[in-house]
């Protein structure tokens, strides 16, 4: 593991190159260029409408970028994600990805959730259903060990005990860990994860982060991650790509993305810094001073 | 001070109900004036209205008393906090039965198989039982589709009348035999529901529901009008019956086998058939119970259950949406057009008339009622909605009223299903200590 980890630490996972999307007259996403590698957490930041969630969707094939071209690194072969059908870039590109609204399967069991992220494994072991049908060992030997990586998940994001439970009964904070393990239950190469802190307390906030740099640490996968929390981001990403109105604006390690003077204006503004909190223009003041 | 509180509640409760009991009189009003209000009576020269008030005013008054109690009745009552979370009374009895059905089931199995022999049965209640059977069938079949892969079909009956068009013409044509037919009319019915899926692909919910109704339709008009082949509105008659291992029900036998009690030695009677019929249509709904329990633990069941809560979450997660969706059209389908063969052979004679919106309406109601996805469910719903009709024979004209009545009943206190309760389809620690989220 340290082995192959160490001789693919690094290197580009995923290559975005002009990336432009149009809906009608707004330009939600303007000429954006990146690479996420892997072992690294690439945050996407950004004001609100900055066009960070929209980036994902081209991503993960739910939008097909105007322009374009988004070349995922696989280990079978380089794989342009913008030519994809959107579930076989989950099914094939082994591209991940959670939900800024959580979308779990609320009727449906902790466990059943995680097991229906192994879907086409247990459907290429069932024989599209057939083996599974009479019971043949083939497919009971895949579900056990779908059962097993499942369960693997479920202790790593502590919800071993409410495996039974309706994941819609889960409380907030929970559901979140879990609709990371039911990525992760995909095998992918590349995570995305939408605003995983939102909703968080500081407690669960503290906890995600660990799991995610557990995951980015001991599964060797690149993570990108969308995020308002600034604490989440700047704790845990290893590069930071700072968007405004569409277009990037900063692209840099987070010691330095913080102290950029476009992005603190993006993010806080200038012109309207008498109408801000007094202790959000004291940390401006402060950082303003840092930084100079 | 209190009293006076009390008064000016007691007070506002009486105008609020005095406005819900005017509205609601003002709706009766609306139904009564012109479907109770007016008789039409034959005069030598015409046909003349006749205006008969009492049948207006009397339903009208006592929707207007009966609302205005209700409404003082609700009022009184402190307003409860009702939370998706906490079950309801009847939530944990539907989650007991649900629970204790597998206890049940043997009973009940063994109840329907003796069901034949028992002394009060008669040719009446075995064609009612074999009635409720079809319904039964039917409502698994369409369970698939509806419970749970979450797709609302309305039109479900055109799969019935392809497999029963699919029996009557191969057999009347070709003479094959049922048994041969019985699988091939299973085979059309899918592929009409695949070719229904490609279309509706893109549709959820209430568009879902209205393409499917539209195709429901143009089945049974493709049955009334392509009158070459379907013989149109007069329908296929003289379908053969179906044998016992080629043992047929007849009274003398045809040109070599003998008949069935020629070989078991007994004494002709047309009984046999319909117990025959009663024991088949039995096993075939088993094979449909048997087949979706079984299915539901496979990676498409899981799959189409998954689709039914969230289909971009399922994108996202590498499940092909478009196979998915048709696999459950086709197979719903399939089970549809097996009930179809079994109804055609049944009644010897089949029209397009057997085949309308009214009959996908009922199977829908059976899933509906007996809880989205419940297998016992459709059982429960498919024998109240069969037999209460026939019970309710002796109230006459005023049966579809209780009936409509009892629906509306169900429908409120039960608003998702009589027994709306979902089983996991795998535990990770056992039945003991799954217990506390599933509310």
């Amino acid at each position: 593991m340290t082995q192959t980890a160490a001789q693919v630490h690094h290197v580009p996972l995923l290559t975005v190159e002009h990336m432009t999307m149009r809906f009608g007259g707004l330009l939600a996403v303007d000429d954006l260029s990146f690479v996420a590698k892997t072992c690294q957490i690439t945050a996407i930041i950004g004001p609100n409408g900055a066009g960070k969630t929209t980036v994902f969707n081209c991503l993960t094939g739910f939008y097909k970028p105007t322009v374009g071209r988004l070349t995922l690194h696989h280990p079978r072969g380089p794989l342009l994600l913008e030519q994809m059908e959107g579930y076989r870039i989950a099914k094939e590109a082994n591209v991940a990805r959670t939900f800024q609204n959580v979308r779990l399967f609320a009727k449906m069991t902790v466990l059943e959730n995680l097991i229906v992220a192994q879907h086409n494994v247990l459907m290429r072991a069932s024989l599209c259903t057939v083996a599974g049908l009479f019971g043949l060992p083939r497919y009971r030997h895949a579900e056990r060990a779908a059962v097993e990586k499942a369960r693997y998940w479920l202790d790593k994001v502590q919800l071993t005990e409410y495996a039974d439970w309706e994941a819609r009964s889960l409380p907030y904070g929970a559901q979140r860990r879990l609709e990371v393990a039911r990525s992760m239950c995909t095998d992918p190469i590349l995570l995305c994860l939408d605003e995983p802190a939102a909703g968080l307390n500081a407690r669960e906030s503290a906890k995600l982060n660990e799991l995610l740099c557990s995951i980015r640490d001991e599964q060797g996968i690149g993570l990108l991650l969308i995020e308002h929390d600034m604490n989440v981001v700047m704790e845990i990403s290893d590069h930071i790509i700072v968007l405004d109105y569409g277009r990037k604006i900063a692209d840099d390690t987070p010691q330095v993305v913080r102290r950029d003077a476009a992005v603190i204006k993006a993010y806080l503004g200038e012109e309207e810094e008498d109408e801000l909190p007094p202790e959000v223009v004291e940390a401006l003041k402060a950082e303003r001073e840092r930084s100079s | 001070m209190a009293a006076s509180t009390m008064q000016t509640a007691r007070a506002r409760g009486v105008a609020a109900g005095c406005k819900e009991a005017g509205l609601a009189a003002f709706v009766a009003l609306m139904l009564a004036l012109p479907m109770a209000g007016f008789e039409t009576i034959g005069t030598a020269t015409a046909i003349g209205l006749a205006w008969r008030p009492g049948l207006v005013i009397v339903p009208v008054a006592a929707v207007f008393i009966g609302r205005f109690l209700l409404s003082l009745l609700w009022h009184r009552q402190h307003p409860r906090p009702r939370t998706e979370a906490a079950p309801s009374v009847m939530d944990r009895v539907a989650r007991g039965v649900s629970r204790g059905v597998v206890y049940v089931i043997p009973f009940l199995l063994l109840f329907a198989i003796a069901l034949p022999f028992l002394p009060f049965s008669n040719r009446y209640v075995i064609d009612t039982a074999t009635s409720v059977l079809i319904y039964v069938m039917l409502g698994w079949g369409l369970n698939i589709v509806v419970g749970l892969a979450g797709l609302l079909d309305l039109g479900y009956v055109a799969f019935y009348a392809v497999g029963a068009y699919s029996y009557a013409l191969l057999a009347t044509h070709f003479g094959w035999s049922f048994w041969a037919c019985l699988p091939l009319a299973g085979l059309f019915a899918a592929l009409a529901g695949i070719l229904l899926g490609f279309p509706v692909l893109r549709l959820r919910g209430d568009y879902l529901a209205i393409v499917t109704l539209g195709f429901g339709e143009i089945i049974r008009l493709i049955l009334l009008n392509w009158y070459a082949v379907t013989n149109g509105p007069n329908g296929i008659s003289r379908i053969p019956r179906p044998t016992f291992f080629g043992l047929e029900f007849t009274r003398r036998s045809e040109a070599g086998m003998p008949a069935f009690h020629e070989f078991f030695n007994l004494s002709y009677s047309g009984e046999h058939r319909v117990i025959f019929l009663y024991f088949l249509i039995l096993c075939l709904a088993l094979i449909t119970n048997a087949f979706t329990q079984r299915i539901r633990k496979l990676p498409v069941g899981r799959a189409w259950e998954a689709l039914r809560e969230d289909e971009i979450a399922c994108r996202s997660l590498g499940i092909n949406p478009t196979n998915t969706k048709l696999t459950a059209f086709g197979l719903g389908a399939m089970f549809g057009g097996f009930a179809g063969a079994f109804f055609a052979t049944r009644q010897g004679f089949v029209s397009p008339e057997s085949f309308s919106f009214i009959e996908s309406a009922i199977i829908l109601a059976i899933v509906v009622l007996g809880g989205m996805g419940s297998q016992i469910g459709v059982v429960l719903a498919a024998v109240l909605l069969i037999v209460l009709p026939e019970l309710g024979r002796v109230l006459e004209q005023f049966r579809m009223l209780v009936f409509g009545g009892a629906m509306v009943a169900i429908m409120v206190w039960r608003p998702s299903g009589l027994l709306a309760y979902r089983e996991p389809t795998l535990r990770l620690h056992g039945k003991a200590r799954g217990v506390g989220g599933t509310a």
